[in-house]
């Protein structure tokens, strides 16, 4: 394999990889927060004993985060040194911020975890809040980056190439930051609700019903349920400005490749390119064009109007879309029955199959958020900066970079295994604590 | 001053929080690896407890230095990334590692003290983290980088597999180990058997240290004269006093002065740091790359002066209380 094919399979894999920590990262403190607050408000141990248990876990994912993350900041210049010494100095700033959120996000995590007996109970609540803002920031600004990479903007090239009026405030605040990152955000809560609540799901299915199960389910839900409302609302403006701002990523997602007026939506099926057309889809015709412009005429540009060398693979941006809307509709109706249900019922539903729903919905928020980045990024090819760099022009000479792919993946199976086990073992000694009733908070009211 | 030369400077001073800091996190695990006798499971404990709350905040050092270097010095950034694409690489492995064991470790069940995998993993990692990033920084301080027309122009093992190159890196290494040491020393100041413990490493690590610092001058000499003439011209002053600030150091380490010797020890890091910065000043990465013709855009670089100034803002109050509230305590609690 070439050095393009094996960075682009290095970096999508870490990128991947990095990203389950990074939006717990962002999710995560949120909850131990609202959880923790909770317990001071009402006086109540048994959100404490929550936030605390959810703090353990979460010093193992952080951690995590952090060396893959680091591992991606270094990846950016090892596996792209080229494009890093083009972009670097238009769109390096909001990296520069996000180091300050690090920054803020590791000491205050510090000072939560290891300071649960150095503060008071006000002051260790206080320090959460920090933890959760610059989560949420650090999405913010990377993700400004890489929206400067599929709409570059904030600087004029020369006629030898160089670089004439940089302007790294107008880059950040390229054009697609406006979707990107909101749709970023929210999905972080998304999957964050959703992976709490089947990690209770999945506990209650197997006949744990205490105070915790119902709370965490109870928390996890309404995160995931108000989340993903957001990230259908911004995914939509996030397809309509795409439509205008990077009409090849657009048509390879929808599967279109002639140029036409009211055109469909496919639902599903393969895109195939020697037929120029998607196979076994299900189309509603004008559709598409109605989405993307309220006008069900619209003309939407075909891929074949691009040059061969110019076009994204329609099969995977395509399938990565459609996986992406299809599960946020299957997880937007779990959070919809479990809520009709519980307002129903006025306590949580407990079925079975509800459960089970549930179980599946943490994962399947897992890939829609995946599917999604396979969307941007599959989709922006073969630019890596879109219409400026090619991925090609932009990759190292290095050497073994096969080699170094290897390791990075057996680290990462490596980690992944070691980070579930180690959950696991954190959740079994919590309820052995609650059965031998070590703890004097589990066997608290309700 | 340019802001060019400001931002150097504010990333210098980085490279010297993440050595000072960061680098004793490292040489936290080196004695965790070398935890010898009755004692052992306590010393394991004893770095493992000093380090907890700690150390990912002093690894956010290297990240922001690494955002730092390529926003500001995109095409210096983009030249090391190339030549020192190995180096880096088995570093970056290192501190994949070196985070998730301590972290697997710290909360998982084995409990810290007694030899575990993890705790192997922890130590080797640690071990080789320093090595490595040491190598590298011989790679640029000895000049060998060639970059004519910003373009990296040489092969992918100059510089950092010379006899100069492999000194350094286990004076970086043997450097973080004498840094953590000291600081050991003063966390345990209540506890006389650790204290003994760690004053007797702390004076190992100087020795070494000490040695493999006249080593590396001498090679230098033969192999690399251009840092030599660095060192002996603009960075003399401040290469006078780390040599008077040596022995020092080795005397409050050997007269069980933890604090003296922590402030000395550490403040010998930053002046072989800075003689080294201010020798190559105004060079990047000599002999090719300076820091003015590597910089980005100027409306780049006072965009950054400002991210800087408010971020600044609001992380010297932050680390001050996580300092304060985890490396001060114990003392005030019974003081
Ligand atoms: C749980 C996650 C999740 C869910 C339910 C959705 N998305 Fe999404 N989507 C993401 C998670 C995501 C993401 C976090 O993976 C991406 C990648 C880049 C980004 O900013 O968000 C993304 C990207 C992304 C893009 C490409 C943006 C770009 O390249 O600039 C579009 C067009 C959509 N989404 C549209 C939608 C629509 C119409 C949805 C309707 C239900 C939807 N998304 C649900
Ligand atoms: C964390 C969520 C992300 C995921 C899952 C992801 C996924 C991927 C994948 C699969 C690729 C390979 C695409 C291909 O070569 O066909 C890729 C490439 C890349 N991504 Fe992302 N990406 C993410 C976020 C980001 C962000 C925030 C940035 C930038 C700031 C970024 C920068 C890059 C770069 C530089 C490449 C290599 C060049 C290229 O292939 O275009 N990515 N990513
Ligand atoms: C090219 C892409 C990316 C790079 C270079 C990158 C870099 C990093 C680095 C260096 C860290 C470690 C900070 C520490 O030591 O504490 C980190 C952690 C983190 N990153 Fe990323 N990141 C990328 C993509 C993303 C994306 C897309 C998100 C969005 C959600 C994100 C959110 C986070 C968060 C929240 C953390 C905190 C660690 C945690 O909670 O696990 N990162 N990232």
């Amino acid at each position: 394999m070439d050095n393009t094919t094996l960075a682009r399979a290095t970096m999508g894999t870490s990128l991947g990889f990095h990203i389950v920590f990074a939006v717990l990262g962002v999710g995560m403190p949120l909850l131990m927060s609202v959880a923790e607050g909770l317990a001071l408000w009402r006086h109540d141990k048994s959100w404490l004993e929550l936030a605390r248990r959810w703090s353990r876990a979460f010093g193992v994912l952080f951690a995590v985060g952090a060396v893959s993350g680091t591992v991606l900041s270094f990846e950016l210049g090892l596996l792209w040194p080229r494009f890093m010494a083009f972009s670097g100095g238009i769109f390096g700033l909001p990296f520069s911020a996000e180091g300050f959120a690090f920054f803020l996000e590791a000491i205050f995590l510090g000072l939560y975890l290891y300071g649960w007996n150095r503060l008071s109970p006000l002051q260790h609540w206080l320090t959460s809040i920090p933890i959760a803002l610059s989560g949420a920031a650090s999405a913010v600004f990377v993700v400004m980056a890489n929206a400067w990479m599929n709409t570059p903007a904030g600087f004029t090239l020369g006629p030898g190439g160089q670089l004439a009026q940089v302007d790294p405030v107008a880059a950040a605040l390229n054009p697609s930051t406006a979707t990107e990152d909101p749709h970023m955000v929210v999905s972080a809560y998304v999957v964050t609700g959703f992976v709490v609540a089947a990690v209770y799901a999945a506990g209650m299915l197997r006949g744990r019903n205490d105070v915790f199960h119902r709370r965490g389910l109870a928390l996890g839900m309404t995160m995931a349920a108000i989340a993903i409302v957001l990230a259908g609302i911004t995914g939509d403006s996030s397809a309509r400005f795409i439509y205008g701002a990077q009409p090849a990523k657009f048509a390879a997602m929808e599967g279109i490749y002639q140029t036409e007026s009211g055109a469909p939506i496919h639902l599903g099926g393969i895109p195939d390119d020697t037929q120029q057309r998607v196979l076994f889809a299900i189309e509603i015709p004008k559709a598409l064009s109605f989405l993307a412009t309220f006008d069900p005429n619209a003309v939407v540009r075909g891929l074949n109007t691009f040059p061969a060398a110019d076009r994204p693979s329609p099969l995977l941006v395509h399938l990565s879309f459609d996986g992406m809307v299809g599960l946020g509709l299957f997880i937007g109706f779990m959070a919809a029955l479990f809520w009709l249900l519980a307002i129903r019922r006025r306590s949580l539903p407990t079925h079975r199959r509800l459960l089970l729903g549930l179980v599946l919905a943490g994962p399947a928020s897992v890939v829609a958020m995946e599917a999604g980045w396979f969307v941007t990024e599959f989709g922006r090819q073969p630019w890596i900066v879109y219409g400026i760099m090619r991925t090609s022009q932009a990759v190292t000479t290095a050497p073994a970079l096969g080699l170094t792919f290897a390791i990075f993946i057996v680290i990462y199976l490596g980690l992944a295994i070691t980070t579930a086990r180690l959950l696991l073992m954190l959740a079994a000694r919590n309820r052995e604590a609650g059965k031998a009733n070590v703890s004097p908070v589990t066997s608290s009211h309700e | 001053m340019s802001s060019a030369e400001l931002i150097a400077g504010i990333l210098w001073l980085a490279l010297t929080a993440y050595a000072v800091l960061a680098g004793a996190d490292f040489g936290g695990g080196v004695w965790d690896l070398f935890a010898r006798g009755p004692r052992a499971a306590d010393q394991r404990k004893a770095v493992a407890e000093a380090m907890g709350p700690v150390w990912e905040a002093n690894h956010v050092w290297l990240i922001f230095m690494i955002t730092g270097l390529f926003t500001a010095f995109p095409t210096a950034f983009g030249v090391l990334s190339l030549a020192l694409f190995l180096p880096f690489t088995i570093a970056l492995i290192g501190i994949v590692f070196r985070g998730a064991s301590f972290a697997f470790r710290a909360h998982g069940r084995d409990a810290v003290g007694p030899l575990s995998p993890w705790g192997v993993i922890f130590g080797v990692a640690s071990v080789i983290t320093p090595f490595f990033l040491g190598t590298a920084v011989a790679a640029v301080a000895s000049g060998s980088i060639h970059a004519p027309n910003a373009q990296f122009a040489g092969s992918f093992l100059d510089g950092w597999t010379t006899p100069l190159a492999i000194v350094m890196g286990l004076f970086a290494l043997s450097m973080c180990a004498y840094l953590a040491a000291t600081y050991l020393m003063v966390e345990n100041e209540r506890e006389p058997a650790l204290l003994a413990d760690f004053r007797s490493r702390a004076i190992a690590a100087a020795l070494a240290s000490g040695v493999l610092a006249l080593l590396a001058f001498a090679i230098s000499a033969i192999e690399a004269p251009a840092l030599m003439q660095a060192l002996l011209g603009r960075g003399l002053p401040l290469f006078v006093l780390a040599l008077l600030n040596g022995p020092l150091a080795l005397w409050a380490v050997w007269r069980s002065r933890p604090r003296i010797a922590r402030i000395a020890v550490a403040g010998q890091v930053v002046l072989v740091l800075w003689a080294w910065a201010v020798g190559q000043w105004p060079y990047l990465v000599p002999p090719d790359l300076t820091i003015a013709a590597t910089a980005a855009p100027a409306a780049t670089l006072s965009a950054m002066l400002v991210v800087i100034t408010i971020g600044g803002l609001l992380l010297v109050p932050s680390l001050w209380l996580l300092f304060r509230v985890f490396k001060t305590g114990r003392t005030e609690a019974s003081g």
